[in-house]
């Protein structure tokens, strides 16, 4: 599979304080990737040195395996980063425009990713009189002129209501579907678990995780189990090696996993041993509670 | 080039401030050029400026070229805006994210301070040439195109200020802030002069000679020297009175030219320097 890109050993040090700290992981074509991590973890700055915005002290990076120069592979890309950048007393149309001016293509893919982003109806309104969820619309609008192999977006949500957030999201989740590759820098966890197949998961600048999401915690989940006698329950689950610790709620039993299991085999020996179930289904992890463990383990 | 010059001009063309100033421009140098019809009527003194002979050719190229040089702070303004605006729009990331290198964005703005300074040579040139066909006592073409050097230093006075103008913009990042960097620095130039006069005197040395040549406003300034003792009622009312110690030359010197270029390339070297060391 082709890679996109490549991060070597990126370092990023601001007089004593370390932004990123050695980060290494690649891009594939095809995924949808997450890049997690509280505020201040260093997401930006990884994005900002891959986009030549940002010098890194040490390390380097490789744009489409190295076939092209860093300025002209950024040609290729799309990328939002943090808050939208454009000209304030230009038009939508006139601010495209320069876009495809200094990406050296055609302009006449303006109207239709205007009508992608829903601002049509304002392309002539100068810039500074948009709203700020029109001017991050505006934005990818922008970053989708030259129909990207990559696309970057950081934090495309800040600061957007309710609707706003609703909109980018099915813009992405419109991109993601046909095919292209998006690296979603985020803190909004619910966001990235909707639609990406691999996270990065960042904190202090180092890299905790990289990989798939569903692969991010070596844990298993848990179980809810109920029956009319927990007592007997109880007792029966604390015997299996597959049993965690078990916590009693009010709808049941949470018994959290140490490796999978098959629930009709439950099923069967709790019956063998008298306990009829009355409720029995597997519960994953939420990526939020996945994340909080790993970034509180290390 | 095309490409750079053309990103450049799409940015000059649709910003208010650089359409309003360069109007005021071309306002003033077309009310310049009237001036020279108005006759003043004045305790029985009738004349104009047209009288003292200014619009001579080849006279008219020195005089028009050291007027309107003052104007160049309007453009210089332009570019001082357009450049430190795209540090406060936080532009210039998103040109570089969008694929545009250091360098081309550096050398975009020079070609814009290239171009401006030639279309403001352009414009006095063809002012200068109307008025002087209009007024001038001389209508030979040898003599109209005589001296015309006047314009090549015009040019340069130009592009070394408006270059040193693009470096106070990357280097203060603020519009109001890097004028008055400019403003600053000329007054540090000025401050510099009197001291070294000063020191001249005291100790029989020629610093302030040296000065007027190295320190880039000071050459800039240099480069085209005052006209009035030029003009003909002027100088034999100085030839008249005859002053003691007052000889005026009026050559350009080439170690000005030489100063402007350099000083020119190293503000635009550093301005690509400061670009390239800088995160944004």
């Amino acid at each position: 599979m082709e890679t996109i890109l490549e991060i070597n050993q990126l370092h990023k040090k601001y007089g004593s304080l370390t932004a990123v700290d050695h980060i290494s992981f690649k891009i594939k074509k095809g995924h949808v990737y997450g890049i997690l991590g509280p505020n201040g973890s260093g997401k930006s700055t990884t994005l900002g040195m891959v986009l030549n915005v940002v010098n890194p002290t040490s390390g380097d990076y490789r744009w489409f395996e190295g076939s092209t120069s860093n300025h002209d592979a950024l040609k290729r890309i799309g990328a939002i980063i943090e808050r939208p950048n454009f000209y304030p007393s230009m038009s939508a149309i006139q601010n495209l425009e320069l876009v495809c001016k200094i990406k050296n293509i055609a302009p006449y893919k303006i109207e239709e990713k205007l009508a992608l982003v829903d601002l049509l109806s304002r392309k002539h309104s100068a810039f500074k009189t948009y709203s700020l969820g029109m001017k991050q619309r505006l934005a990818i609008a922008s970053a989708l002129l030259n129909d990207p192999e990559i696309l970057i977006l950081d934090e495309p949500t800040n600061g957007l209501d309710p609707q706003g957030i609703r909109q980018i999201r099915d813009i992405i989740q419109k991109i993601a579907a046909n095919g292209t590759t998006i690296l979603l820098a985020s803190h909004l966890l619910d966001e990235v678990e909707k639609v990406c197949t691999d996270v990065v998961v960042l904190r202090l600048g180092k890299m905790l995780y990289s990989g798939p999401v569903n692969e991010m915690n070596r844990n298993h989940g848990s179980i809810v189990i109920d029956a009319v006698d927990r007592e007997a329950l109880h007792h029966f689950l604390k015997t299996k090696a597959y049993a965690g610790s078990i916590t009693v709620h009010d709808d049941g039993l949470e018994v959290t996993l140490y490796e999978d299991v098959d629930l009709t085999q439950i099923n069967k020996e709790a019956f063998e041993n008298g306990i009829i179930l009355s409720k029995l289904f597997h519960k994953k992890q939420s990526l939020e509670d996945q994340f909080i463990e790993l970034t509180n383990q290390n | 080039m095309k490409r750079l010059l053309d990103i450049e001009f799409h940015k000059f063309r649709y910003s208010k401030s650089s359409k309003t100033l360069t109007i005021i421009y071309l306002a003033i140098v077309v009310l310049l050029m009237l001036s020279g019809m108005i006759r003043i009527k004045l305790n029985g003194f009738n004349g104009s400026f047209s009288d003292l002979g200014i619009f001579n050719f080849p006279l008219i190229w020195h005089v028009s070229t050291y007027f309107t040089s003052f104007l160049k702070i309007f453009i210089a303004i332009v570019i001082v805006s357009l450049t430190a605006n795209e540090y406060s729009n936080r532009t210039l990331k998103q040109n570089l994210i969008d694929g545009l290198s250091k360098k081309e964005l550096i050398l975009s703005k020079f070609y814009l301070a290239l171009t401006l300074a030639v279309l403001t040579t352009l414009i006095v040139f063809l002012a200068s040439l109307i008025l002087g066909l209009i007024y001038s006592d001389f209508n030979e073409a040898s003599i109209i195109f005589s001296q015309m050097g006047y314009l090549g230093a015009f040019f340069l006075a130009h592009l070394v200020f408006f270059c040193f103008c693009l470096f106070a913009g990357i280097l203060v990042k603020r519009s109001a802030f890097a004028l008055g960097f400019v403003a600053v620095w000329w007054i540090f130039e000025a401050v510099l002069n009197l001291i070294a006069r000063g020191v001249d005197q005291l100790y029989e040395t020629h610093i302030y000679d040296w000065l007027l040549h190295i320190l880039p406003l000071n050459a800039m300034s240099n480069l085209i020297k005052e006209p009035v003792t030029k003009i003909d009622l002027i100088s034999s009312t100085i030839k008249q009175i005859d002053i003691q110690g007052m000889d005026f030359t009026y050559d350009m010197e080439w170690i000005d030219i030489l100063s402007v270029s350099i000083w020119s390339a190293l503000f635009i070297y550093w301005s690509y320097a400061l670009l390239k060391r800088r995160d944004l």
